[in-house]
C-alpha cells in the first residue's frame, strides 16, 4: 500500500491549535505565526524527544516516594496509622470490596507503571528511527494520552475523605507527603506524554 | 501565506488528506494511523450552545452543594468540590492542592465561560472579541479537565468510609455526573470546524 502524502513533501504544514493547513517552505523561518490563529507553526514539536525523556524520568523519581511514603493519617477513634497507596488497595480488597481494589489498582498501580513502560519504549524506538510495529506504536500512544489522568484518583480520594473526617477527638484523616509525590508522577507523565510528538514515530520512513 | 482549507493533515501522523463531507456520524479516520482526522458533528451551534449553558448551570449546582455527608454517633459532616482541594492545602501536601483545583474546578469552569462566550457569537456566523485567544486556550486546557476522575474519586470515597460510618451521596454528587455528561457533550467536542462556520469570506464579514 503506497503511504499518503505528507505535509513536508507537499511544502504545507498544519497548525497543531485550530488545523488549519498552509503553504510552507522547507527550510524557511520555523515560527511564522499561523495566518488563522496566530499560534506558532511547528513542524515537529520542538526537542520533542529530550523534554519528553526529561519529564518521564522525574516522574519515574517521584514515583519512588510516592509509593513509599504513607498517601494519609486515619484516625478512628484513638486509632492511628499511617497508610501508603497499596496498604489501601489491600484494605479494600481484605474488606471484600474486590472491584474497588480494583478499579485503584488499576489507576494508581497498573497505569503509572504501563505509562512509564510505553512512553519508555517509544521513546527508545522513536529516537532509534526504529520502523518496528508503526502502527501498533501510534495506537499504543493515543492509548497512553487517553487513560493517562485517571491516576489523579487517589489524589481526588485522599482530598474528599480528609475534608470529610473531621470530627475533633472522634475520627481524623490528613493527607500526607505521599499523595504530593504522586500527584507530580501523574503530571509529570502527562507532560512527558504531552510533549512527546508521535509524527516522529513515522518519520524514520522517509529515507 | 496562502492556506488550504480542503486539505487536512493527520496530527499524530502528518498525512494529508482532502477533506470530505460526512454522513451522519461517520468519523474521518487517517489511512496511514487510524487516528481520528474530525468527526460529523450532531450539534449545530444553538444546542451546543444550549448544552454548554446547562453545563454552566450545573456547574454552579456541582459546586455549591456538598458532594458527600457523613455522620458519626450524631456528628455531621460534609464537603464540596472546592473544599476537598482545600483540605489538601494543609502542611507538606499544599502544592498538589493548586493542580487538583484547577483539574476538576478551575479548568472545567474556564472551558465552559469561554465556549459560551465563542457559542453565543458563532450563533451568528459572527467571531467574539478574542476568539483567536479564546480558541486557542480551549485546546490547551482540553487535556486538564478531569470532572471523570473526579466523579470516581467521590464514589470511591463513598465506598471507603461506609465501613465505618454512615455515608450518603450529597446533590453536588449528583451534578457531578451530571456535569460530566454535559461536559462530554460540550468540552470534547471537535472545535476545529468553528474557524470554518465562522470564516469572514464565508459569512460575507468584513474583518480582514
Amino acid at each position: 500500500m503506497s503511504r499518503p502524502p505528507r505535509t513536508q513533501q507537499l511544502g504545507l504544514i498544519a497548525c497543531h491549535a485550530c488545523g488549519l493547513v498552509c503553504h510552507h517552505i522547507v527550510g524557511g523561518n520555523e515560527h511564522v505565526p499561523c495566518p488563522r490563529c496566530g499560534t506558532a507553526l511547528h513542524r515537529r514539536r520542538p526537542d520533542s524527544i529530550t523534554r519528553a525523556w526529561a519529564f518521564l524520568i522525574a516522574g519515574l523519581i517521584f514515583y519512588i516516594p510516592a509509593s513509599m511514603l504513607p498517601v494519609m493519617y486515619t484516625d478512628l477513634l484513638g486509632n492511628g496509622s499511617d497508610s501508603t497507596i497499596m496498604h489501601g488497595i489491600v484494605e479494600f480488597w481484605k474488606a471484600g470490596s474486590w472491584a474497588i481494589a480494583f478499579v485503584i489498582f488499576i489507576a494508581s498501580v497498573a497505569v503509572p507503571c504501563a505509562k512509564f513502560l510505553v512512553l519508555g519504549l517509544l521513546l527508545a524506538t522513536t529516537q532509534r528511527r526504529s520502523r518496528w510495529a508503526m502502527r501498533e506504536r501510534a495506537r499504543l500512544y493515543r492509548l497512553v494520552e487517553l487513560v493517562g489522568y485517571w491516576s489523579m484518583l487517589d489524589v481526588l480520594v485522599v482530598a474528599i475523605v480528609s475534608a470529610l473526617v473531621k470530627f475533633q477527638g472522634l475520627s481524623d484523616i490528613e493527607p500526607r507527603i505521599g499523595i504530593l509525590f504522586f500527584g507530580m508522577v501523574v503530571i509529570f507523565t502527562m507532560l512527558s506524554a504531552m510533549n512527546f510528538d508521535p509524527r516522529l514515530i513515522w518519520d524514520a520512513d522517509e529515507t | 501565506m496562502q492556506t488550504f482549507s480542503a486539505l487536512v493533515a493527520c496530527e499524530h501522523c502528518d498525512s494529508v488528506f482532502r477533506r470530505y463531507a460526512l454522513a451522519p456520524r461517520e468519523v474521518a479516520r487517517c489511512k496511514q494511523c487510524q487516528a481520528v482526522l474530525y468527526r460529523d458533528s450532531r450539534l449545530d451551534v444553538n444546542q451546543w450552545l444550549a448544552l454548554t449553558i446547562a453545563a454552566a448551570i450545573v456547574f454552579v449546582m456541582a459546586n455549591t452543594c456538598p458532594v458527600i455527608r457523613i455522620s458519626l454517633q450524631g456528628v455531621h459532616s460534609e464537603t464540596t468540590l472546592w473544599q476537598s482541594a482545600v483540605a489538601l492545602a494543609h502542611g507538606a501536601t499544599t502544592p498538589i492542592a493548586v493542580p487538583t483545583a484547577l483539574s476538576i474546578i478551575v479548568v472545567p469552569f474556564m472551558q465552559i465561560t469561554l465556549l459560551v462566550w465563542v457559542l453565543a457569537f458563532a450563533r451568528t456566523g459572527q467571531r467574539a472579541p478574542g476568539f483567536a485567544r479564546a480558541m486557542r486556550m480551549l485546546v490547551v486546557l482540553r487535556p486538564w479537565s478531569m470532572i471523570e476522575v473526579g466523579l470516581l474519586g467521590i464514589l470511591v470515597a463513598i465506598i471507603k468510609l461506609s465501613s465505618f460510618l454512615q455515608v450518603a451521596p450529597g446533590p453536588g454528587a449528583w451534578a457531578t455526573a451530571a456535569l460530566l455528561v454535559l461536559t462530554t457533550l460540550t468540552a470534547r467536542r471537535d472545535i476545529h470546524w468553528l474557524w470554518e462556520w465562522t470564516d469572514p469570506a464565508r459569512a460575507g464579514g468584513t474583518e480582514a
